[in-house]
């Protein structure tokens, strides 16, 4: 299991999804989640709404969207055997309020849901198992709580089957062999330092293993600093188009460059190895960009 | 189409909102320098801003209280602070925190309240709080009226309308009244409620533990006092956000997911009745001189000026990625414009440096506060 973490807009389904599709295309059969009910991998895969199914998107490649709503009647009907208390369980006012206001029940279900997911013994009736569960987790800040949701859920509850579920998913997300987490990041200060503080958030305060950290949408170095000097040259002499294409190319190596003092700052700040993703020059990153990136995933 | 000075006159709030990592932040940082430097006391409030940006501001460590930002430091910058410039980090759980300490009746009932596993838990994590919490303290700087003008930069939720439902959600927890019913069995309402309830209750009671049960009730109960106060003021906050000196500020990038978010967003604030200012679209790739009608003379005619053939493909091919993400953003600045049935977009280029020290944040706001004759200017001028 994976989950796919950074700061906001950072291009985390994306990346998400390009590491569905080369495991996909390794053979394994993978499964791509989203939570508190996104639907940002419908967009990539041009699917209308995938809602709360395993909706096969590509050869091997499944997606969910995990709405937390749905993994609690799911919690609730794999909990209660007898219908007849489900549905009144269900029809009640303080069933729905209790749910609606336990803090970080929302999370705790919706990691139930990823947990059922990885089970090699589906607990959903004809479910079949994944090789690969890939979760495009909440940004940052978000993402860090929602990763430790199980193990204050577990100290709250102190007794019953709560308690002991959350330990299980506790297990689960701290379990260095099976489960780890890889942060997106971009060229710039800000996701930079905040990489490098989820980091050591991740390995000290909830445990997990941070495998890698893809640095995203890298410009390429096309000129030369002595290329920039004559092109700043041109520039300064000329009219219309060749002064556009000449500054477009100052502007871009200008930023290639600044990215790339940005990318030796997370090299320095962070302990996982890098790998760097090309920026893609592209109106919209569709399935055919996450196959590309997929290309360059390793 | 009117710059950012133009939509914040005779207002007393901006509040700045969009999905994460659209540079919000910057955004609310730079909006608050423009109106300083017109002469009003202004004073952002931020959540976590890039540190340097920070250190910069002088914010290195402060607690949950604004500050003066030193006007040298801009002047330095070129931008003469005419007014003030205030500048505080919000810090949720220490507004939290403070404003059960306002609302508690005694002592007693505040320490119950805040050493309450559930509210901590509450304060620190559960979705909303912050949000609520940075309404909260603008309520708080409003009603004490030292300010001009107050800009808001909303938490980087992963929705950006969490913000909106924020104080509802938070005070109908609080107010806990279909749950307190069922803390007290003896109660004519758990009676009238029936089987069902009991059943519900019983069953949440096997599933969650009987701790969590007890943490909630002692929660209510150490809330209850305090419930009261706490809707007077939730309600306080929402028609606050309501007024028409409150103005909001959509802020999005230029690509086609944050402008769908922008548009989703607008059409909430419609709905909310909430007063919309207008939208600011960062990092826009402005479109140069049409590099179409030049054909294929233009790799040549670079390589033969640059003399060197590599090098004049290199910049061509360049230069038509760029153009490509130009009328990307173009096309998609065109749909939001319509979507929001508005001219008033404002457009900040993408520069060629990313912004978190005081030179960007004066570049920044110089585009946002450009006369629409000085942004044709500014358009024409950049590649």
């Amino acid at each position: 299991m994976v989950f796919v973490t950074g700061k906001g807009g950072v291009g985390k389904t994306t990346v998400a999804v390009a590491l569905g599709l080369r495991a996909a295309a390794e053979g394994k059969r993978t499964i791509v989640c989203e939570v508190s009910a996104q639907e940002n991998a419908s967009r990539i895969f041009e699917h209308t709404e995938i809602g709360f199914h395993e909706v096969e998107v590509a050869e091997n490649l499944w997606s969910i969207s995990i709405d937390p709503d749905e993994s609690m009647r799911e919690y609730v009907l794999l909990q209660l055997k007898v219908r007849a208390m489900r549905d009144m369980l269900f029809r009640s006012r303080i069933f729905n309020y209790l749910a609606a206001a336990t803090p970080g029940l929302k999370e705790l279900v919706t990691i139930g849901k990823i947990w059922e997911l990885a089970q090699l013994d589906r607990k959903v009736k004809s479910a079949r198992k994944y090789d690969l569960v890939i979760v495009d987790a909440p940004a940052t800040g978000h993402g860090i709580g929602f990763l430790q949701t199980p193990r204050t859920f577990a100290a709250i509850a102190r007794v019953g089957p709560i308690h002991s579920q959350a330990q299980q998913l506790d297990r689960l997300i701290t379990d260095q062999e099976h489960t780890g987490v890889a942060i997106v990041a971009l060229p710039e200060e800000m996701p930079v330092n905040e990489s490098a503080a989820l980091e050591h958030d991740l390995r000290e305060e909830v445990g997990v293993a941070v495998d890698r950290v893809y640095m995203n949408g890298l410009y390429p170095e096309r000129f030369s600093n002595q290329e920039a000097e004559q092109l700043a040259e041109l520039s300064a002499g000329e009219e219309g188009a060749m002064r556009a294409a000449a500054r477009a190319a100052l502007s871009e190596h200008n930023r290639a460059r600044s990215q790339r003092a940005q990318l030796a700052r997370l090299r320095r700040r962070v302990e996982a190895p890098v790998k760097t993703l090309p920026f893609l020059f592209e109106p919209d990153l569709g399935v055919e960009a996450a196959g590309q990136l997929a290309k360059r995933l390793g | 189409m009117p710059a950012v000075g133009e939509i914040l006159e005779g207002k007393d709030i901006c509040i700045c909102a969009g999905s994460g990592g659209v540079g919000k932040t910057t955004t609310s940082a730079a909006i608050a320098l423009g109106m300083a430097a017109r002469g009003l006391k202004v004073c952002v409030l931020t959540i976590d801003p890039a540190k340097r940006l920070a250190d910069s501001l002088g914010l290195k460590e402060l607690g949950n209280e604004a500050r003066q930002v030193d006007p040298k430091l801009f002047a330095a910058q070129g931008v003469e602070i005419e007014g003030e410039l205030w500048a505080m980090m919000l810090d949720a759980k220490a507004t939290f925190d403070e404003l059960v300490a306002r609302q508690a009746p005694d002592e007693e009932s505040r320490d119950r309240v805040l050493n309450n596993r559930i509210y901590q838990q509450i304060s620190n994590a559960l979705a909303g709080s912050q949000e609520y919490m940075a309404m909260e303290k603008l309520f708080e700087l409003h009603t004490e009226g030292r300010f001009d003008l107050l800009v808001l930069d909303t938490p980087p939720t992963r929705n950006a309308l969490d913000f909106l439902d924020a104080p509802k959600r938070l005070t109908q927890f609080i107010e806990g009244r279909s749950l307190r019913v069922f803390m007290k069995p003896t109660g004519i309402a758990a009676r009238v409620a029936g089987r069902g309830a009991s059943v519900a209750l019983g069953v949440m009671k096997r599933i969650v533990g009987f701790d969590l049960l007890a943490d909630l009730a002692e929660f209510f109960n150490a809330f209850s006092g305090m419930v009261d106060g706490f809707q007077a003021r939730a309600k306080r906050v929402n028609s606050l956000l309501g007024d028409s000196r409150t103005c909001f500020l959509v802020v999005c990038g230029p690509q086609g997911e944050p402008v769908d978010e922008a548009v989703y967003f607008h059409r909430k604030l419609v709905e909310a009745k909430l007063p919309f200012g207008g939208v600011i679209v960062n990092k826009v790739h402005y479109p140069t001189e049409k590099l179409r009608g030049d054909g294929d003379d233009l790799p040549a005619a670079l390589s033969e000026k640059l003399g060197d053939e590599d090098l004049g493909r290199r910049v061509a091919e360049n230069f038509a990625d760029y153009q490509a993400l130009a009328e990307r953003d173009t096309g998609n600045i065109a749909r939001l414009a319509k979507e929001l049935r508005t001219k008033g977009v404002i457009r900040v280029p993408y520069l060629d440096e990313d912004v978190h020290d005081l030179a960007g944040l004066a570049e920044i706001n110089r585009y946002l506060f450009a006369s629409s004759e000085e942004r044709i200017e500014i358009a024409a001028g950049r590649a």
